[in-house]
């Protein structure tokens, strides 16, 4: 990560109303390539929807969301044409949810979950979809061997790995991910992070990973803000907003940890 | 001696909102510097705020009052003030810091965890590693122990673990809490001859020390944190 790097996602002034009520309110910040952006809060105090207004899932109220396309430069994503954005989405975004069964197939096997993604972007040719997708097995630490299996048949762990895999292998620039290791044991969990930080890392990837877990938090991103009732009430880096938080709500949070 | 870090007019003070939104000041107006191949042990009783002071100047904790400028790169940039970004990059090309306590990833190997600094700064993975190794074994971390994660280890090998860490990158400023703590005699020696080593290359050094000998030993000057506390003066 360096200071030259262009913003690869500019998010101004983001809001999202259901009628009366706030989803997310005010919302500015700016990601770069490398970058690990960490969103945590109570249930309910926005995260989600802030996730899905960024991602283009859900227009918000008011507020822009621009993002460094590789071929047209900077551009707003809820005034790209519909086919420009789900271009974007299949190739350059990737989304990871807490649930592997919505961001999976589960009636088709992992190879063909990982190669419908390749196949979107216009690979076409059996071999190499074929063997790019036991290489991202691979690199999730899932045995070849079970390329043609179904993912019902996968435990949660690896349902979650596989999840990664078929986000990845269109090597996207930015991935948002919603409570990746919520419903995992410690252990998977533990595999997981340290996954997901190697990827980071060797492929440059920008993320917008929302949490409920500070710990998780803590190991994976660079920077953190802090949400309740839909506002942003502290942001900054990781460990400072951590172990010297400013606001009553943050200080509630981390105090509220259980030490072991 | 080329400066290398100036704080000035430093103040902090805690408010703890969730216990009736008291406020504790710790300390205010330090002044603080720190030269390419000092050495300076911070020094006051316990709760006078040194552990504190380093973690501000480390920009873990934040300053409410005055500024910390680091040289970083042949520019001067107040940390207390300066983007997450740019304190990142500072915490990986300029300032080090030794903790007390080793926050890893569960499941990631010894000898990862003590490269990974290097590695992060461009070099080569092999080259890092051999460094690693060379810092391990000087540390009296047995080889058999590499390969798994620090977090099933004892106190003391945790603690040298971390100092492996620190050490292995040739930062121009290193922030060194307790780093003797928990050691015993040998492995003490062999962080003393590191810091030596460190100053010898003309690395700024701020370290909290728990024993004389070791102050004594590698320390050229020493700075009280009490002098600064809040009322002190009154």
């Amino acid at each position: 990560m360096t200071q030259i790097n262009e913003p690869l996602l500019r998010v101004d002034d983001l809001t999202m109303m259901y009628g009366d009520r706030i989803g997310c309110k005010d919302v500015s910040f700016e990601l770069r390539p490398g970058e690990v952006l960490g969103i945590v809060g109570e249930s309910g105090s926005g995260k989600s929807t802030l996730l899905r207004s960024i991602s283009a899932q859900q227009e918000p109220t008011k507020g822009t969301v621009e993002y460094q396309t590789r071929i047209d430069g900077i551009c707003d994503v809820y005034q790209m044409s519909e086919a420009q954005r789900r271009l974007l989405m299949r190739t350059d975004w990737a989304f990871v949810h807490q649930n592997p069964r919505d961001g999976l197939r589960m009636n088709v096997s992992a190879g063909a979950n990982i190669g419908e993604r390749m196949m979107a972007i216009g690979d076409r040719h059996y071999g190499n979809i074929r063997s790019n997708a036991d290489s991202w097995l691979g690199k999730v630490e899932i045995a070849s061997e079970r390329l043609d299996d179904l993912p019902s048949t996968f435990s949660g762990g690896m349902q979650q790995r596989l999840q990664i895999a078929r986000n990845l292998v269109t090597s996207p620039r930015l991935v948002f991910m919603d409570e990746p290791t919520g419903g995992l044991d410690v252990s998977v969990q533990a595999r997981l992070l340290d996954l997901l930080r190697g990827l980071v890392h060797d492929l440059n990837l920008a993320v917008i990973i929302v949490t409920h877990d500070l710990a998780v938090a803590r190991l994976l991103s660079h920077r953190l803000m802090v949400m309740q009732q839909g506002k942003v009430i502290e942001h900054g880096l990781t460990d400072q907003v951590l172990d010297d938080p400013q606001h009553a709500y943050t200080q509630l949070l981390v105090s509220s940890i259980l030490q072991n | 001696m080329s400066e290398m870090l100036h704080a000035k007019n430093v103040a902090k003070s805690f408010t703890l909102h969730t216990q009736g939104s008291v406020t504790i000041p710790v300390f205010e107006g330090v002044e603080f510097m720190l030269s390419a191949g000092e050495c300076i042990a911070l020094t006051g009783e316990s709760g006078s705020g040194k552990s504190t002071f380093m973690r501000m100047l480390y920009a873990n904790y934040t300053c409410s009052q005055g500024s910390i400028k680091v040289f970083h790169n042949g520019d001067w940039l107040d940390i207390t003030t300066a983007s997450p970004h740019s304190i990142l990059d500072i915490r990986k090309r300029t300032l080090g810091y030794v903790s007390q306590f080793l926050r890893v990833i569960p499941r990631v190997p010894t000898l990862d965890i003590v490269a990974e600094p290097l590695v992060a700064l461009g070099t080569d993975r092999e080259t890092a590693t051999d460094k690693a190794r060379d810092l391990l074994t000087r540390l009296r971390i047995p080889e058999r122990l590499w390969q798994l994660s620090p977090l099933t280890f004892s106190g003391g090998e945790q603690q040298r673990v971390n100092i492996a860490r620190g050490f292995i990158a040739d930062y121009p400023i290193m922030l060194l809490d307790e780093p003797t703590a928990s050691l015993d005699a040998q492995n003490r020696a062999t962080v003393l001859e590191l810091i030596e080593e460190a100053k010898s290359r003309g690395a700024a050094i701020a370290g909290i020390f728990h024993d004389h000998e070791t102050r004594d030993a590698v320390c050229t000057g020493s700075f009280d944190v009490t002098s600064f506390k809040v009322g002190a003066n009154d």
